[in-house]
């Protein structure tokens, strides 16, 4: 009898050091979740701050002037007009789109709709190790690989219409373009949005498919009439995702887009983007709560600015066009 | 009569419909062919990046002292020591910053917000959740803008392997929220109710029953953000990485040497303290092999082409480890 009461403060006792384990543990693990709001918060800050002490120097209308726009802070004649890199950083990302979205969606529809279960087994992993490549390396193949390529299509394209010219009258690429580097992103975004596309496009229930074969349809038809309008939002997620990482990806651009920060809207010339700048900058040594110090954080926040206005304007184009079933 | 002129148009859309079948049919072999020849153009891409990287590199690539040197004015015999050292040294401290971190707010976003009652925490949930997306959407570099604030600037870190491993860190922090839920969602709810019954406290049931169940997922999603911040070169520029650096970071305990104040010459001045590699000077591969892109000399190229490969052979190795890891999981747990 003693011995039960005994053994049962002890459990009582036991349940309760526990009890107040937990507890502490629950407060490191909200601690842990928290992080991330530190984190979010923590980016908005230091990119306000600094472009706020950066238009405390430099007035706003020279950020956005669009009359004469030079970006040149690093010279004793300085202009901001920050047009100049994101002219670049839109042409980069629009080629990389171009290759990107129409690539990454066709194998996500054959992935999803054509492909045997084997096919698709063996072709995802390879996709994700593509996905895996580091982007300096992809950088060094748009230089060396891509570039070389791309200058002889261009003169041959041009030789094609209009033969007969001495060499040096045709139009020379140069080694730096936004050209290459654009395809290259573009290839490098192709596995991301073919995964997120493919899972979404595979969650749409299978008797959609199956009355659409009923009536008579092809596999295609149902592709592009069922089954991509019902998986439209997952589809255009994958799209925002890989236009942001376009507009954020540093290093093949760096690498093979150029370092001049030049205002021009051509892809066949190299310029310098956002992040580029942001990267030569900060490869010297800059004095920290300088101009230069706060130009790199004001080029930062406008690029946030633009992958986050590009989320919004997905988020409601996905609302527009979504087909509830 | 009239018979005739029915049959006769009965034969005419007949003939309509086989025709428009076949079209369709066309189409749909016309976009298989096109869907598989872009997946070809993939794969041959890949593979044409690596052969690139080693027709390149193969003057270096094979020689073993540019494995054994440091960074040289002199391409030949400039090679990847301290990059690989540093890129080692880097990521464990991105590892044990982001894994202890990412696992928790997993566990709490899965285990303990998901079945919590109370609308506080509810809206706390979903708005940690939404943010949790949209750091994942932030662009690389700006996270080397805050570790430069941050780490550099206001916790005066200087351009340490801490700053570039905690800046990675935070980096890879959603890819470990995000896979650790994906483990602990796969661990069937009878396990969690069987640990309850039996008198576990939730903790208990966690630490003993469904982490080690989901290890092996979160292992993979651990591999795959290894992957990533081995790669990632944008945000250590930016936290202000070194590209000449011709010595390693200290190991915990080794001799410390310094010229000797009457003769000059170097003597032992002591042992490094454990954690003084964490504040010594670094640098990495890919922002090693950056450089060497970028120099003037083209016989930089070779040294490229060769950090390269080395680096796209890690990053394969990690990747294939992750995605065979997580296959043989899959295969093995049968619940």
């Amino acid at each position: 009898m003693t011995n039960t009461s005994l053994s049962l403060i002890q459990i009582r006792k036991l349940i309760q050091r526990q009890n107040l384990f937990d507890q502490l543990v629950l407060v490191a693990l909200l601690m842990a979740a928290f992080s991330s709001i530190v984190v979010t918060g923590g980016i908005l800050w230091i990119l306000i701050s600094e472009s706020v002490s950066f238009f405390s120097q430099v007035p706003i209308t020279d950020f956005l002037n669009l009359n004469d726009p030079k970006w040149t802070p690093l010279f004793d004649d300085k202009n901001f007009a920050i047009i100049t890199l994101i002219s670049s950083t839109l042409v980069t990302t629009g080629v990389s789109v171009a290759i990107g979205i129409p690539m990454g969606t066709i194998i996500a529809i054959y992935l999803s709709e054509f492909a045997s279960s084997q096919v698709r087994e063996l072709v995802k992993p390879i996709l994700e190790l593509l996905a895996g490549v580091p982007s300096v390396v992809f950088g060094y193949f748009a230089l060396q690989t891509v570039t070389p390529f791309m200058q002889q299509v261009i003169l041959g394209v041009q030789i094609f219409f209009a033969p007969g010219r001495d060499e040096f009258d045709y139009y020379q690429l140069p080694g730096f373009n936004m050209l290459s580097a654009g395809i290259v992103m573009g290839i490098s975004i192709i596995p991301l949005i073919s995964s997120i596309s493919e899972d979404a496009m595979r969650a749409v229930p299978k008797q959609m498919r199956e009355g659409s074969f009923a009536v008579g349809a092809t596999r295609l038809q149902t592709s592009f009439n069922v089954v991509l309008p019902a998986a439209i939002s997952g589809i255009i997620a994958s799209y925002i995702l890989g236009i942001s990482r376009s507009l954020g990806q540093t290093m093949i651009v760096a690498v093979a887009a150029g370092t001049q920060p030049v205002y021009t809207w051509n892809p066949l010339e190299g310029a310098s983007t956002i992040s580029t700048f942001i990267v030569e900058v900060a490869k010297g040594d800059i004095e920290h709560g300088s101009l230069e110090y706060n130009t790199i954080f004001v080029a930062g926040l406008a690029l946030v600015v633009m992958t986050l206005a590009m989320n919004l304007l997905g988020h409601y184009l996905s609302k527009r066009v979504r087909e509830v079933y | 009569m009239q018979g005739e002129e029915l049959d006769l148009s009965a034969i005419v859309k007949d003939v309509q419909m086989r025709k428009s079948i076949s079209i369709r049919k066309f189409w749909d072999v016309l976009f298989s062919f096109v869907a598989l020849s872009f997946l070809i153009l993939g794969l041959a891409i890949l593979l044409l990046l690596i052969f690139q990287l080693f027709v390149d590199g193969r003057g270096l690539l094979f020689s073993w002292s540019f494995y054994t040197s440091f960074p040289a004015p002199n391409a030949a015999e400039a090679g990847i020591l301290s990059a690989f050292v540093g890129s080692l040294f880097v990521i464990c401290v991105t590892v044990l910053f982001a894994i202890p971190i990412g696992v928790a707010a997993g566990v709490y976003l899965e285990e303990y917000a998901k079945s919590s009652s109370s609308p506080a925490v509810r809206i706390l949930t979903d708005f940690i959740e939404i943010n949790i997306t949209n750091l994942a959407g932030v662009p690389s570099i700006v996270y080397g803008l805050l570790g430069l604030e941050i780490f550099k600037e206001t916790f005066k870190l200087g351009n340490s392997v801490l700053t570039a491993g905690m800046t990675l860190g935070i980096l890879v922090l959603p890819v470990i929220v995000v896979t650790t839920r994906e483990a602990l969602k796969s661990v069937p709810s009878t396990l969690k109710e069987g640990s309850i019954a039996i008198g576990a406290s939730k903790w208990q049931t966690i630490w003993d029953l469904i982490l080690p169940a989901s290890i092996g997922s979160i292992l993979t999603g651990v591999i795959v953000s290894v992957s990533r911040a081995i790669g990632e070169t944008a945000p250590l520029i930016t936290v202000g990485a070194l590209t000449f650096i011709a010595f390693l970071p200290p190991l915990p305990f080794s001799d410390r040497f310094a010229p000797d104040p009457q003769t000059g010459e170097l003597v032992r001045a002591g042992q490094y303290g454990l954690f003084d590699w964490l504040f010594s000077g670094y640098t990495v591969m890919p922002i090693q092999m950056f450089d060497w892109v970028g120099r003037p000399n083209p016989e930089f190229r070779v040294n490229a082409a060769a950090a390269g490969v080395v680096l796209v052979l890690l990053t394969l190795v990690l990747n294939s480890a992750a995605i065979f890891l997580r296959i043989y999981f899959r295969r093995r747990i049968k619940w």
